[in-house]
């Protein structure tokens, strides 16, 4: 009989942790890891990070250097958009004409940048940042900018405008909601990162859209609000969020909806496949319902869960989510899912820079947002592993201790 | 440049020349040395490069800042008085000669 087969699309951060968790845990088949990206997988956080602020090098962001995929047999296959998924004949069609079987298909396929679809947009000096190839042009163009308009205040709008502030370069950012970031982080912490990017001098319209990008010659110069005010502008970054990369699937057949729907242990709706990271739509005991989840935790361990049942060690996904944001000098860390709670409290004072916000659901903790406070996010994610049985009272107390609370739980 | 010795938990040792400015982690994941995990690429988010110092030389390596202290909880194996993330042990010329222990796992 021959050795198994697991195909993994996608070599981002979950994609090749599937691949090197599938050789920790003993798998003994062939891994082929397939990327469409023309270079070795790499961390995408540092790309919004130290790596556009020019403090890290391209060497500081590979995940492993090459002779890692060799030597622990992972057939790296980069430069390969895969064209179709054949699920019948369990075969994956690369760009290149190449087909390949496989008896397990993971699909790690992330995700890409929305497009901003209003006039202008295709002007020279209008950018996202999603891959290595993004962030080198924009860290080319930053170095020649003067006025930059940062479109959509999420965490990769804000993580550039204070790169972008501190490069010197004016900055203004235009959020078409009125809370920054604020799919994601409860009411006071939003507030806080608006009013410390304004301190840092960025100029921030909130409740405004974009009805135009302005251009001359081919390059843009500037940008046109909903509200017709025209902000000048010789660089313009896109960040209004991401679109899973679910096309694959859905064509292969697969339960598509906002993203590529699996069950708890990552499973498609066809148990030969699963998904993971940026791409997959799973049931989470940490929220109400599904959530998709960008981030390196998200990916890795999923990628370890996957790597695990196919090497004969079944579970069904029940991780921590956890996240961080730097921003200047401040670094935001959530523990948990904030989504949806109905009570917040503070615990320390924003007037301080370190403080935490503790958000509660019917009484229960559900998660933490920390602002230079790593302690408090440390004993957030021990709680959200169990029961947390923190009351709001108690969170907000700062003369409670929370790691002899969590202790207590942790020896129950 | 600093060397830094890798003990295996089988006692198996590589020696690395670690650049000044390059930090103990990152030196094991560039030259491959198996057993560091670093989830987190450096950023103090997860404690997968934890590592023993060696007990005579943790006088010679830099202070733990609170971050680290807290996420040290994190540690998969044992936390003892030695353990440091392995992201926050940059070379110096001070370093040269450190000897790390790898914990039995990361994760």
């Amino acid at each position: 009989m021959q050795a198994p087969v697991v195909a993994i699309i996608g070599a981002g951060q979950a994609g090749f942790q599937a691949a090197a968790s599938l050789r920790d845990a003993g798998f003994t088949g062939r891994v082929v890891l397939v990327g469409d990206e023309p270079v070795l997988p790499y961390q995408r956080p540092p790309l919004s990070k130290s790596y556009l602020a020019g403090q890290s090098g391209v060497d500081d962001l590979w995940l492993r250097p090459a002779e890692f995929y060799a030597r622990r047999q992972i057939d790296l296959v980069y430069g390969e958009p895969v064209t179709a998924i054949d699920r019948d004949r369990r075969l994956l069609c690369l760009a290149s004409g190449i087909e390949f079987a496989w008896d397990h298909l993971v699909l790690a396929t992330g995700a890409r940048y929305r497009a901003l679809p209003v006039p202008g947009a295709e002007l020279d000096g209008v950018l996202a940042l999603r891959t290595l190839a993004d962030a080198d042009a924009l860290r080319q163009r930053l170095n020649e900018a003067s006025e930059v308009v940062v479109v959509g205040a999420g965490f990769i709008g804000l993580e550039f405008a204070a790169v972008a502030i501190a490069c010197g370069a004016r900055v203004h950012i235009v959020e078409i909601t009125h809370h920054p970031m604020g799919r994601v982080v409860s009411a006071p912490v939003s507030r806080f990162f608006t009013e410390a990017h304004t301190d840092w001098g960025a100029e921030i319209a909130l409740g405004t859209g974009v009805a135009q990008i302005l251009g001359a010659g081919g390059r843009v110069i500037g940008v046109e609000t909903s509200n017709g005010r025209r902000i000048s502008a010789d660089l313009v970054l896109i960040c209004v969020g991401v679109i899973p990369n679910a096309e694959l699937a859905r064509d292969a057949g697969l339960q598509v909806d906002n993203g590529i729907v699996v069950d708890e242990c990552l499973l498609t709706s066809d148990p030969a496949i699963s998904a993971i990271g940026d791409c997959a739509n799973f049931p989470t005991p940490f929220a109400a319902g599904r959530v998709r989840l960008e981030s390196v935790q998200n990916a890795v361990d999923q990628g370890r869960c996957v790597a695990d049942r196919l090497a004969g060690r079944p579970g069904a996904y029940q991780k921590v989510p956890w996240f961080w944001s730097d921003q200047g000098d401040l670094k935001l860390q959530i523990a948990g899912i904030t989504t949806g709670h109905d009570t917040s409290v503070l615990r320390g004072d924003p007037a301080d820079r370190k403080f935490s916000v503790f958000c509660f659901r019917g009484g229960r903790l559900i998660g933490v947002e920390s602002v230079n406070r790593t302690a408090d996010h440390v004993v957030a994610r021990r709680l959200l592993a169990g029961d947390p049985g923190l009351s709001p009272e108690q969170a907000a107390d700062e003369g409670y201790d929370l790691q002899a609370h969590a202790r207590r739980l942790s020896g129950r | 440049m600093p060397k830094v010795t890798y003990v295996h938990p089988d006692g198996a040792r590589e020696v690395l020349d670690v650049p000044l400015g390059t930090s103990v982690m990152r030196a094991a994941i560039v030259n491959g040395v198996d057993g560091i995990v670093a989830e987190c690429g450096g950023e103090m988010m997860c404690a997968t490069c934890h590592v023993y110092v060696e007990p005579d030389q943790l006088n010679r390596t830099p202070p733990q800042s609170d971050d680290e202290k807290a996420m040290l909880e994190f540690t998969a194996s044992e936390r003892k008085p030695n353990s440091r993330l392995s992201c926050q042990l940059v070379a110096t010329p001070e370093l040269d000669g450190l000897v790390v222990y790898l914990p039995e796992t990361q994760v």
